[in-house]
């Protein structure tokens, strides 16, 4: 259904055209003679306005307008995994073959190859009566993922033919009949993207998103399924704790959208993941991951789209009953090009000239996170978790982004510039950060660690306190401190140091598992418990943090015996106390006994 | 015909098609003509008063019969009754090899009196986005011979690594140094520069020129000067002629290409200017809210890309207004340079140069440049060890102040020292001292060794035995 217009203005990436009747809202068009994509935003009796997805220089009014009828959607198949995309789903890969190294505008490339076979292994047979969502078959679409085709939403009936073997993404595999109407199912469909996919029912949150990075997981979790923003200025390090995330944390799926952030952050991400290694399957971790790349300097209208299309991906793997996490970094530049645009339409602007709508469109965007149960069969569930960054301008979180944001996560990491400073990263701030899923994940860590609660807890109540005391030390200096309270200072100092802070890039300490972490906060804990004790029973404060063993609580971490050293350590720590102890007379296991209590 | 036209008319050489006569209003920089025809968006369009001076403008907006013109250039001695032409092409400059060692000015009109460059090959100024897909990771690391950057910050070749100064500071001087010293380990190559100036002052421009002659550098060098008195919107072109330029050395005749973009502040002003004279919603401080996507434009056309031999590293410069650090200038500068080198006032008023302030510096793509096989195995370990215990020299510092030096426990003295000399042997050196990066780590351990060795956490074992003078047997003078 397609209906030419012309051009009637140009102001930036909107462009006001007419001539042609019933044009819908959301409605693709090509402008001008090179046939750059655009979204119609606004119509009126006489004319409409679109939103150009590329540079709109040299346009002129006059320049025909095509209304294509469709709307703008994602090619959903085979074939997403390991691909790169532009905020429209253009394969950049595809784009350098043919184009060369800088993106020329007006390129028109599929989204999943054409010439790609793959090979379909049906699980349905004729005569077979299935429903949307229904399984039909599955394709080995890399070695970690192994990708399930599904009766696409809205389509029910009676199999009446379904193949076997070698497939392209637009060949049919099964055709569908219901009364007298047939439908043709094939490796791909198409989904607009700024609708949800359906799903059969939402399920709690139980399941912690295991990042192995110790400061999330253990004190701000996100669950699967849920949804927690990242927030700091400039050089706190936002895109590497949300790179780390992407590489190690324990989901089936990723898919990274670099929304308006830097060129070589996404080239490092190309160039990185295929290195890593999956460490179960021992396959590179790019074969589970789907890179989305609307730069900062690639055209601000697309990158509106970009969150879009991500997020039809991330669903779309969800319903065929996998983990899925969702990257978007940063959402500050996603609502950003919500401000540019509303400017161009001279809509009137509210806090700091974003439109009145920046908030329903950051709660729908949120929204899009749970772990459902999927529809169709065989019955399944699967999840969407939502990580977003968030830019705040000049580091302060009281700006509209930031504020709206808050309202419709469940976990805030914040980033901390004092942190950074000082090069202790990830630099999550652990006064400022909350995690609303901490409860809920608790369980599935006491299933295996029945004491984790307890120790997460003091240990988070210590660095509180700490912080307190901090404060003090910096007014009467921390020579001037009773004992108990430096006792306190030295044991946050372990937790910062020993515990919170996670750099490596390689080895031991890049990836901590929970029972390390476990172990980890249990040490340090139980050594402050026990060194309490001995204060109490007036031994100097400098014997205890002048051992070599507090030294060796701060490096063991990297240690690349993982489990061995730590437990090891462990003994040596309680030892070196009990020691001590001795010395002054001091039974600490009984005094332990009974303070436990 | 009246008399002054014909002599207006013999100035017109080039002018062919349609001619406008008359403008509708000239307001601020913009000027709208109605009743045009066939008009590009942005195109570029030439423009003559009665005076006789021609001056160039851009289409900002257009529709059927309307279109609204930023005028580049001077306005004054403009009225209504002008002649305007649009060329039907947006802003382009030719471009050959020829432009080594010239000057131009704003608008790419040569400054040394030297003819203009002639090509076929011609540019747009606007560039098209680099391709995620077609770039290469950074990895080289370039020695600027400057402790301060190589410990702690280093510059690696394709980054984009801007200066934030203070008015008054010595951000000139260090951006000279940086040309004058940046080579790659191990390579014998040489950068090109191309050097943009933007709103400078002629006193500056002409010590860049003379730093430029005297170490030979200008022969391998494209200046391209905007100046405090030239007109404020040309600001918004000089850099995107300097990249282009930067970029066709880089890409096309496979140089490895150092940009230096001086005072970027500048250029933030202009674009305001020409907001707010459109009448567009204010952002923050009255910055247009595309200000991030514009700055984009600039910044990310730094890189390597697959296939091409050369390199493109930035090094933009620019002061911050009011010594803000979250002044929007610098703010959305970091949000999209790799990282940011802060100078600052406290240092060089105690006489320390380069008077970097490497707290709140940071280099994003160091990590992959240094290290074994690159720089040294201990590189990044020591960086990081200098960092934590500087920042606690500076607690220490300040904390002195209020309780007084006795007052602080004998650990925290112990760092407060390690502060002292971390600033006088390390940080400063002289503007002609070219550090290797060997000088630069081994400088680092001696100030470390200020420090309990346990206490040297963030260094693993073996670096310590193997780096540390105790170890190395040199004797460390402390005072």
């Amino acid at each position: 259904m397609e209906r030419r217009g012309v051009i009637e203005r140009i102001k930036g990436p909107v462009v006001i055209a007419s001539g042609v009747k019933n044009v819908q809202i959301g409605e693709i068009v090509e402008v001008g003679e090179e046939g750059l994509i655009g979204e119609v935003i606004r119509v009126s009796m006489d004319n409409f306005t679109v939103q150009v997805y590329e540079s709109t220089s040299g346009l002129k009014p006059g320049e025909p307008v095509l209304a294509t009828g469709k709307r703008l959607v994602a090619e959903l198949g085979p074939g997403l995994i390991t691909a790169i995309y532009d905020g429209l789903q253009r394969p950049l890969e595809e784009i350098y073959r043919l184009k060369g190294p800088f993106i020329e505008r007006g390129i028109k490339v599929n989204a999943l190859p054409r010439d790609r076979k793959w090979e379909f292994k049906p699980l349905v047979k004729k005569g077979d009566v299935v429903e949307e969502g229904d399984v039909i078959g599955v394709v080995e679409e890399s070695r970690l993922v192994e990708h399930r085709i599904l009766v696409p939403p809205g389509i029910r009936g009676e199999i009446i033919r379904v193949e076997e073997g070698s497939f392209k993404v637009d060949e049919t595999v099964a055709v569908i009949k219901k009364g007298e109407e047939e439908h043709n199912v094939k490796l791909m469909h198409e989904w607009p993207v700024r609708v949800p996919r359906p799903f059969k029912a939402r399920l709690s949150l139980e399941t912690p998103l295991v990042t192995g990075q110790r400061v999330l997981d253990t004190f701000f979790p996100v669950a699967k399924g849920g949804a927690a923003c990242i927030v700091g200025g400039f050089g706190t390090g936002k895109t590497v704790t949300l790179h780390k995330v992407a590489m190690w944390s324990d989901t089936d799926i990723v898919v990274y959208i670099g929304c308006g952030e830097r060129g070589n952050e996404m080239c490092e991400l190309l160039t990185e993941f295929p290195k890593l290694i999956d460490p179960r399957k021992k396959v590179p971790l790019l074969e589970r991951t789907v890179l989305i790349a609307n730069t900062s300097n690639m055209p601000v209208s697309a990158r509106e789209a970009s969150i879009y299309m991500g997020i039809t991906i991330a669903e779309y793997y969800r319903d065929q009953g996998y983990h899925v996490t969702l990257i978007a970094d940063s959402t500050s530049r996603w609502a950003e090009a919500l401000r540019e645009i509303s400017g161009r339409l001279e809509e009137m602007p509210v806090e700091s000239g974003f439109p009145a709508y920046l908030p329903d469109r950051l709660a729908e965007f949120y929204e899009r996170a749970g772990r459902v149960k999927t529809i169709g069969r065989p019955e399944r569930e699967g999840s969407v978790t939502i990580l977003g960054a968030v830019s705040p301008p000049g580091g302060d979180y009281n700006e509209p982004v930031t504020i709206h944001t808050l309202r419709f996560v469940g976990a805030l990491w914040a980033l901390d510039t004092e942190l950074a400073y000082r090069r202790h990263f990830p630099a999550i701030n652990w006064l400022r950060s909350f995690s609303q899923y901490a409860d809920e994940v608790e369980k599935w860590w006491a299933k295996q660690f029945p004491e984790f609660p307890r120790y997460r807890r003091r240990a988070l109540r210590l660095l509180t306190i700490a912080s307190e005391i901090e404060a003090i030390a910096s007014v009467v200096g921390e020579g001037a401190l009773p004992d108990d309270q430096r006792l306190i200072l030295l044991t946050a100092e372990l937790l910062k140091e020993g515990f919170l802070r996670q750099v490596a890039m390689t080895g031991e300490d890049t990836f901590c598992i929970p029972e390390k972490q476990y172990l980890l906060v249990k040490m340090i804990m139980d050594f402050y418990d026990r060194a309490y004790v001995l204060i109490r029973n007036k031994v100097p404060i400098d014997e205890i943090a002048g051992l070599p063993e507090v030294f060796k609580m701060m490096r063991v971490k990297e240690d690349e015996r993982g489990l061995i050293a730590v437990k090891e350590l462990y003994k040596q720590v309680i030892e070196a106390l009990n020691q001590i102890a001795g010395k002054y007379g001091i039974d600490l296991e009984e005094v332990i006994q009974v303070g436990g209590k | 015909m009246a008399e002054s036209d014909r002599g207006i008319i013999s100035l017109m050489k080039g002018w062919y098609g349609t001619v406008y006569r008359g403008v509708k209003e000239i307001r601020g920089s913009l000027m709208i003509i109605e009743d045009v025809k066939d008009v590009r968006y942005e195109e570029v369009v030439r423009i003559m008063g009665p005076d006789g001076v021609e001056r160039l403008g851009r289409v900002l907006e257009v529709s059927k019969d309307m279109a609204v013109v930023q005028i580049l250039g001077d306005r004054e001695g403009l009225e209504a009754n002008c002649l305007v032409k649009f060329t039907g092409s947006t802003f382009e400059i030719p471009i050959s090899d020829e432009v080594m060692g010239r000057v131009f000015n704003g608008r790419f009109e040569p400054l040394d009196g030297l003819p203009p460059v002639v090509s076929g090959d011609k540019r747009d100024i606007n560039g098209a986005p680099i391709n995620p897909y077609a770039r290469v990771y950074p990895h080289d690391f370039i020695q600027t011979g400057i402790s301060a950057i190589d410990g702690m910050l280093s510059l690696i070749r394709g980054q984009k690594l801007p200066i934030f100064s203070y008015s008054g500071l010595p951000h000139n001087v260090l951006a000279a140094q940086v040309a004058r010293q940046a080579t790659v380990l191990g390579k014998e190559e040489e950068f090109a520069v191309v050097f943009a100036g933007i709103g400078l002052r002629s006193v500056e421009a002409r010590y860049f020129m003379e730093e430029f002659k005297r170490s030979g550098a200008l022969e391998r060098s494209v200046l391209i000067l905007n100046l405090a008195d030239d007109p404020a919107v040309e600001r918004i072109l000089t850099p995107r002629i300097a990249l282009t330029v930067a970029e066709y050395l880089a890409f096309e005749m496979e140089m490895h290409v150092l940009t230096i973009l001086t005072d970027m502040t500048n250029y933030c002003e202009a674009l305001r200017e020409i907001s707010t004279a459109r009448e567009e919603v204010p952002g923050r401080g009255g910055y247009p809210g595309y200000m991030y996507s514009d700055l984009a434009t600039i910044y990310e056309r730094a890189g390597i890309i697959k296939g091409r031999k050369g390199s493109l590293t930035m090094m933009p410069i620019l002061t911050m207004p009011g010594g803000d650090l979250r002044h929007p200038i610098p703010d959305l500068t970091g949000y999209i340079t790799e990282g940011q080198i802060i100078l600052s006032p406290e240092l060089h008023a105690k006489g320390i140069y380069p008077p970097i302030n490497v707290l709140p510096s940071l280099s994003r793509l160091m990590k992959s440049g240094i290290g074994t096989g690159r720089t040294r195995e201990d590189h990044r370990y020591v960086a990081d060890q200098l960092y934590d215990a500087y920042s606690r020299g500076i607690k220490a510092r300040d904390l002195a102040k209020i309780v007084g030096e006795v007052g602080l426990s004998e650990r925290m003295r112990r760092y407060l020292k390690f502060a002292d000399e971390f600033e006088r042997r390390f940080l400063s050196q002289g503007v002609y001292e070219n550090r290797s990066i060997e000088e630069t780590l081994d400088l680092a351990w001696d100030v470390l060794s200020i420090i309990p060795e346990e206490e040297l956490v963030r260094i693993p074992r073996e670096y310590i035995e193997t780096y540390h003078p105790k170890y190395r047997g040199v004797e460390v003078e402390l005072p």
